[in-house]
């Protein structure tokens, strides 16, 4: 079959590799009709994530057909239609039984590397996402192998396009986790998103969902500002506008009430802060530069949350921790517990309340896949996101 | 884990404590240089705390790799795991120790001669064996289990396992304590840490495939897969993005 795999930093190609195969009765085998490139795999191409191995498929934005299911999967049978959380979940550990299902106890072969860098817990498996996350083989592919089939595929037996579901795999409950995470009160709450990217663009339109009184967006790239606009959130470009200024004014001094971070390691941004963070990058002395959670920090409301979608990989420096303290926030992060999220925003997407299909600005087989990475990475020809089709 | 008596880290010698001075220079250097981001930030951390330990005389890498030893040169590991099962089936499942080895790899075999007389074979670096006899020193079903190699023992050893009800509908907390002193005293433990045959690793193996057995009934893998390595795969394109 076809797929994207790593060939090392900044390298990546479509190869053919050998077709994939159930390895445990509890694995299924998914002929992949859409998957899409994520701002996370962003970190795995320059190399900011460890453990990569040259040969690696990447890719954890999938869905397709189920072909083949090993003998002890019950709820899925060949014909199903499906989409897969980018998470792996046993569904009977102690976090899983919790709903927590990012932070299975069991998803994860290599469960030690992961306790070395992070205090002793792993949480579970991703796909395509490197070895420290369990080796599995992601999903740009034109086939992938589904473990723990019984608990993390879900059917979609509705006629809706991939298109419109896709997005359930990861950046749609992943943006909605992130609001929820902020315990926004409606009609009242105003929220602030940092970020407009794709996760960023369903936090601020899950905020409003959620019943937001207000919502503020912060970007540079025009395409995704005039995207976030489109939902009737305000803009601010933080190019043009002194973000902390801005955002004082917009909210009558108070700060927004909940903040929440869709950047994560890499965010941009200016002053001494933001060189600092790139020069310790460079060194290898932080993994993360973190100007956007600063801000978020700075800006933040007395009493407020700072919630926190963007992935961050190790240690920080410079984090206003006094601020934070000042201003008694609490702060909401993790991996998304995808499962927990489907079947009510696949609800919301049948009953018409988003159609997440407007995050959607390139599509192209999968051979295009390398290009299509460099354009997303240097956000050019307004490209918010990519969906491949492996078949075409 | 559990905190033991008795001190962290064997002294070193004055000319160990220069050996270690230049290891850590050394390995802070290397950590400055290439590898994957986490190599070069662990290494460099490493490096500054061998480098700092290498002044305060303690034996700096059995303290930074987390190897306890007291003054009898008796090395001491401990871990936890909590385990969705209650302590019963646990406590029956390890009581029965000819099979342990499926549950802990470096083990090869265990033959019980008796109630409570056992002989362990262990799998030793450089692919050789090492053996002893074991005795139960206490059984308290479905709460505990210890036991002691006999004198005459190539590695002195001893353990303990205990199981206890975890707060809330989670399980059972089981605890395992071992002791025992390697040949060669804190070098031979770090030599054998180096080689990936320390205890303390293999018991947090263990006690993960442990629980994965218990709760899963079979060990997640990602062995297998499908990927683009070792000629498996023909390039149809590739470039530098
Ligand atoms: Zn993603
Ligand atoms: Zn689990």
């Amino acid at each position: 079959m076809k797929a994207v795999v790593w060939q090392g930093t900044n390298r990546i190609g479509v190869e053919t590799v050998p077709d994939p195969s159930i390895l445990l009765p509890t694995d299924a085998i998914v002929r992949v009709t859409s998957t899409a490139i994520c701002g996370s795999d962003l970190h795995l191409l320059d190399g900011y994530i460890p453990s990569m191995e040259k040969g690696d498929i990447l890719g954890h934005e999938f869905m397709g057909e189920v072909v083949e299911v090993g003998r002890d999967v019950k709820k899925l049978k060949a014909g199903d239609r499906v989409v897969v959380p980018f998470n792996l979940a046993c569904g009977v550990c102690d976090p899983c039984r919790r709903g927590l299902f990012s932070a299975c106890d069991n998803s994860n072969p290599n469960h030690r590397m992961a306790e070395a860098m992070y205090g002793g817990v792993s949480g579970g498996g991703l796909f395509g996402y490197s070895h420290i996350y369990g080796g599995y083989a992601g999903g740009q592919a034109q086939y992938v192998r589904v473990p723990f089939a019984d608990v993390g595929p879900f059917k979609i037996e509705s006629d809706l396009r991939d298109e419109q579901v896709l997005f359930l795999t990861d950046i749609f409950p992943t943006g909605y986790q992130a609001a929820e995470n902020c315990g926004i009160v409606p009609g009242r709450d105003v929220v602030a998103v940092f970020g407009a990217g794709p996760v960023g663009q369903f936090a601020a339109r899950s905020a409003q969902m959620l019943g937001a009184a207000h919502v503020i967006v912060i970007d540079r790239v025009p395409e995704r500002l005039k995207m976030a606009a489109a939902s009737g959130a305000q803009t601010i470009n933080y190019e043009q506008e002194d973000v902390l200024v801005a955002l004082r004014e917009a909210t009558g001094g108070r700060g927004p009430d909940h903040v929440i971070d869709a950047v994560g390691l890499e965010a941009h941004g200016h002053g001494p802060g933001a060189l600092l963070d790139t020069a310790q990058q460079k060194l290898r002395l932080t993994f993360d530069r973190i100007t956007a959670l600063r801000w978020a920090i700075m800006s933040c409301a007395k009493g407020g949350t700072v919630s926190m979608p963007g992935v961050y990989g190790g240690l920080v420096n410079e984090l206003p921790l006094g601020a934070a303290f000042a201003k008694g926030l609490t702060f909401r992060m993790g991996q998304t517990h995808t499962h927990r999220y489907l079947p009510d925003l696949l609800g919301r997407i049948e009953g018409g309340e988003i159609d997440p299909s407007f995050v959607i600005t390139h599509r192209a087989g999968l051979s295009e896949a390398p290009d299509l990475y460099k354009t997303f990475r240097d956000k050019k020809h307004g490209c918010i996101k990519v969906v491949l089709n492996p078949w075409a | 884990m559990t905190t033991h008596s008795g001190k962290a880290g064997a002294q070193m010698t004055p000319a160990e404590r220069v050996a270690y001075g230049i290891l850590g220079v050394g390995l802070s250097a290397m950590g400055l240089r290439g590898g994957h981001p986490a190599q070069r930030l662990l290494l460099g951390a490493a490096g500054v705390a061998v480098a700092a330990q290498a002044l305060t005389g303690r034996h700096p890498l059995a303290t930074a790799l987390k190897i306890e030893q007291n003054a009898d040169g008796e090395v001491k590991v401990s871990d936890a795991v909590t385990i969705g099962q209650d302590a019963d089936k646990l406590y029956a499942r390890w009581r029965d120790l000819a099979s342990l080895p499926g549950l802990m790899t470096h083990l090869e075999q265990v033959e019980v001669l008796s109630e409570k007389r056992s002989r362990w074979t262990v799998k030793a670096p450089a692919g050789t064996h090492v053996g002893w006899e074991a005795e139960i020193t206490a059984d308290e079903p479905g709460k505990r289990l210890a036991w002691a190699s006999l004198p005459g023992a190539t590695i002195e050893n001893s353990g303990e396992v205990l199981f206890r009800p975890a707060p809330g509908d989670r399980g059972t907390e089981v605890v395992v304590r071992l002791g025992y002193k390697p040949p060669g005293g804190a070098t031979g433990a770090v030599v054998a840490r180096m080689l990936g045959q320390e205890p303390g690793q293999q018991l947090r193996d263990d006690l993960m495939r442990f629980k994965r057995e218990q709760e899963l009934g079979y060990a997640p893998t990602a062995r297998g897969q499908s990927s683009g390595r070792a000629g498996a795969g023909t390039g149809t394109q590739e470039g530098r993005v």
